[in-house]
């Protein structure tokens, strides 16, 4: 029988940046003990202690003598789901959510809406999801649904981070909110197609508040993904109203300097609301004004080594994700989980303070060609090498070692029923469909 | 033949095999409409295909792949109108081949008792082939990739030596002594009753000469052969062997390109399956232009995961784009999308498989100006939602 102390008791609270998750486990003849801070450290320790446990030839379950004091390195361990570009059912996000904590995972980032669709199903806006989801009966999240996953994911001490990414990647808000995008322009008329956010009206500021106030209040997390990314100014620059605000303005030719004035306004909503908030890097490139406690996310890896901008974001005073060697949807041949194994967050040069600042990272799945025919096998057991690199000491990175205990892991996960593809060459004893 | 009218559709063919191709199209043309009602539009088709070998590659030695994911693999063949499995069935790793006369290979090579194929699994995978109107070609692979045989059958492989000793690890099939013989004639008995198509695929593909220059007996042997130090002539004298065993179960034979390339004494009517990436269609050519009947798998290699719609480039691949006469060009018989099983199990083959082969199936039974991209995958990404269901 283990023995589950915990100092501070109360299941009640939601995790938090800030939550204790040390724990530590002793196991000897007559005494099996788990003690932790927090509740949040005995559920990580009851998933290590289940890793434990091994069975003999005869059947015979035991689990040998330890002594272990374990504590994560990073507090934001996260994955990233993108439930935009393909639906996902929720039995897919609940599994992913077990999987995470079975890899000490604590945070999940919902990309829940983006370009090719809008399922978030919003009591303030009810068009939004009518008219942008892929079908609106059957590719929605309701407000039940989200609820669901949400306190599935307490239950195993995995915060919910929401990403309403604007004012890019908002294609499918338009159908659900006329005149919330910008029209986009073919000379001196409307093309028909849309474009980015529409900075300049009131009315989109009204529109945000009024659907960031819902977010707010869904979402119990402190923290909301604000997006960022990735706007693209051609369509900005084809209309006639936005070039005649950005002369008013005095922005010259400079359309950053919009992106950066909506993003300000976007802020201050969000802080008004009590929330804080993370961007992608863009708007720290951008030189947009940021409170100090902004998280910025750090996820290009083509124009400047990523570590160069972990190093510039920190040096700024921001606290930084990483997540640009962590794009698991970009699959490739052989053994990839050992480059993503490989990477050192802090390798940059920098005082310890800024350090500091690197709160972890984040696994990325994005969802251009997974969904839930492929997700598990895509997810795991990739995305474990990046859990342990986020968990564990600096110093365990044996790669031998690793490929040992990560395949060893892996028909665990087949074990608990999970769709996780081999490493390599080799067998389970239990195939999957076998 | 298939003619859509009212009252009734007639489907026509000339042996039941086309009638299981056009069952699959019929299928493919009933849609559902708003309502719910079920319809099909009134058509006349005349099909055939383009060419008559259309196979998928499978591994069960990287991996073990369990009945169940076979069996569905076959079913998604057929809804693709492919017409061979390619069973590539042991290799280095493990030899899960539970075989009649040699039950050690199995006892002893394979990863557990738990993975391995009986000869009742092994009978069940033909009869669901069969019923499909797919082929079951399995693959036996010598000299190469053998170490999983050496485990139930003592002295096969060859002795490595450093110097004057054995270092204790084996290379390929020891071609010198006549009990390989023996055990190769006995074992292809069985392969020959068991698998009942008119081809094995003997393999035969990057035979590592290391170990053979290593031991001190192949050395003499070679020398005594008149060899001299070209181990490719000892490779080719094993093979030689091998397919007068098989011809004299009077069975056909595919083998791996380098069988060819290191010019082995073939049969006229071997079938060469050209793999090796780097200028493939040069490889048609020349082993067309010696007469001899061509697979293609090089550019389909689907084992070769990257990153966006990959489907595409496979679809472009046109097969018979290498310089030759019309006769070298008959004799490209067909291809293989191949799915090394190196990392792919059950727990990820459906999704890696499915649908980036029919972006094959469709290249090699289609029509040569059936080319359109945008066309094609407007229709494949219908297809992979009717694979779905």
């Amino acid at each position: 029988e283990l023995l589950v102390f915990v100092a501070t008791p109360g299941c009640d609270g939601f995790p938090s940046l800030d939550s204790k998750e040390n724990y530590k486990l002793s196991v000897s003849e007559g005494s099996l003990l788990l003690s932790a801070d927090a509740v949040w450290g005995a559920l990580r320790g009851l998933e290590t202690f289940s890793q434990l446990v091994g069975r003999d030839e005869n059947g015979t379950y035991y689990v040998n003598e330890t002594e272990i004091v374990d504590f994560p390195r990073f507090p934001h361990r996260g994955l990233l789901l993108d439930t935009s570009r393909h639906y996902l059912p929720l039995r897919a996000i609940l599994e992913t959510l077990d999987v995470m904590a079975y890899n000490k995972f604590n945070v999940f980032h919902w990309h829940i809406v983006d370009d090719p669709s809008f399922p978030y199903e919003s009591l303030t806006f009810p068009e939004l999801s009518k008219q942008g989801a892929f079908n609106a009966m059957t590719h929605v999240y309701t407000a039940s649904d989200v609820q669901t996953v949400i306190e599935y994911a307490r239950l195993r001490g995995i915060r919910v981070i929401a990403e309403f990414d604007t004012p890019g990647h908002t294609l499918s808000w338009g159908p659900g909110a006329p005149g919330l995008l910008t029209p986009c322009y073919l000379g001196k008329d409307p093309s028909g197609t849309y474009g980015p956010i529409n900075p300049i009206l009131n009315s989109t500021y009204q529109f945000v508040t009024s659907l960031f106030q819902e977010v707010s209040t869904v979402f119990p997390d402190f923290f909301l993904h604000l997006g960022g990314d990735e706007v693209d100014f051609t369509c900005w620059k084809s209309n006639p109203k936005i070039r005649a605000f950005m002369k008013e303005m005095g922005f010259g030719e400079d359309y950053k300097k919009l992106e950066s004035f909506y993003i300000q306004r976007l802020l201050d909503i969000i802080s008004s609301l009590g929330k804080g908030y993370i961007v992608w890097q863009e708007v720290f490139d951008n030189g947009v004004k940021v409170r100090p406690d902004t998280i910025i996310h750090v996820w290009k890896e083509n124009s400047k080594p990523y570590m160069e901008e972990m190093a510039n974001v920190t040096k700024a005073g921001y606290r930084a994700l990483l997540s640009a060697p962590w794009y698991l949807n970009r699959i490739s041949y052989g053994q990839d989980w050992m480059a993503a194994y490989q990477v050192e967050p802090l390798k940059f040069e920098g005082s310890p303070e800024q350090k500091d600042r690197v709160i972890g990272g984040e696994a990325c799945m994005w969802g251009e060609y997974v969904d839930v025919t492929n997700l598990t096998p895509r997810l795991w057991p990739r995305a474990g090498a990046v859990a342990e690199r986020l968990w564990s000491n600096a110093t365990v990175r044996d790669l031998q070692d690793a490929y040992v205990r990560l395949a060893d892991f892996r028909c665990k996960l087949l074990g608990r029923g999970v769709q996780a593809q081999p490493l390599y060459v080799g067998y389970c004893e239990n195939e999957f469909g076998g | 033949h298939l003619t859509v009218t009212e009252p009734v559709a007639i489907l026509k063919a000339d042996e039941v095999w086309g009638a299981l191709r056009g069952l699959e199209t019929f299928s493919q043309l009933v849609h559902e409409d708003d309502y719910g009602s079920f319809l099909v539009n009134e058509s006349e088709i005349d099909d055939f295909p383009r060419f008559a070998h259309r196979g998928i590659l499978l591994d069960t030695s990287r991996h073990y792949l369990p009945l169940k994911s076979i069996l569905t693999n076959l079913d998604a063949m057929a809804f693709n109108k492919f017409n061979v499995l390619h069973w590539h069935i042991v290799d280095d790793q493990s030899f899960p081949y539970q075989s009649i006369y040699f039950p050690e290979l199995s006892d002893k090579g394979a990863y557990s008792y738990n993975h391995v194929y009986t000869p009742a699994d092994v009978r069940l995978v033909i009869e669901y082939a069969r019923l499909r109107g797919i082929r079951v070609i399995p693959e036996f692979d010598t000299p190469g990739h053998t170490q999983s045989w050496g485990k139930g059958q003592k002295d096969l492989l060859t002795p490595c030596y450093s110097g004057e000793h054995p270092t204790g690890s084996f290379g390929p099939v020891n071609p010198i002594l006549n009990t390989t013989y023996d055990f190769m004639s006995k074992f292809y008995k069985e392969i020959s009753s068991v698998f009942p198509d008119a081809y094995i695929h003997l393999g035969g593909d990057e035979v590592n000469f290391d170990c053979w220059k290593s031991n001190p007996e192949v050395k003499e042997f070679m020398k005594k052969q008149g060899f001299g130090i070209d181990y490719a002539r000892l490779e080719s004298y094993y093979i030689e062997k091998i397919l007068d065993i098989v011809s004299s179960y009077n069975k056909g034979y595919v083998v791996w390109q380098e069988v060819f390339d290191n010019k082995a004494q073939l049969k006229p009517d071997t079938v060469v399956q050209v793999w090796m990436g780097n200028n493939y269609a040069h490889e048609l050519s020349s082993v067309t232009a010696a007469g001899f009947t061509a697979i293609l798998a090089a550019p389909w290699y689907l084992d070769y995961i990257s990153y966006g719609q990959d489907w595409k480039k496979y679809y472009s691949v046109e097969p018979l784009n290498f310089p030759g006469s019309e006769k070298q060009k008959k004799l490209l018989i067909g291809g293989e999308a191949c799915l090394w099983g190196e990392f792919v199990d059950a727990t990820n083959l459906t999704p890696r498989l499915w649908p980036r082969a029919s972006a094959v199936g469709e290249r090699l039974w289609s029509s040569s100006n059936v080319t359109n991209l945008q066309d094609a995958y407007e229709r494949l990404t219908n297809h992979r939602c009717r694979m779905l269901r």
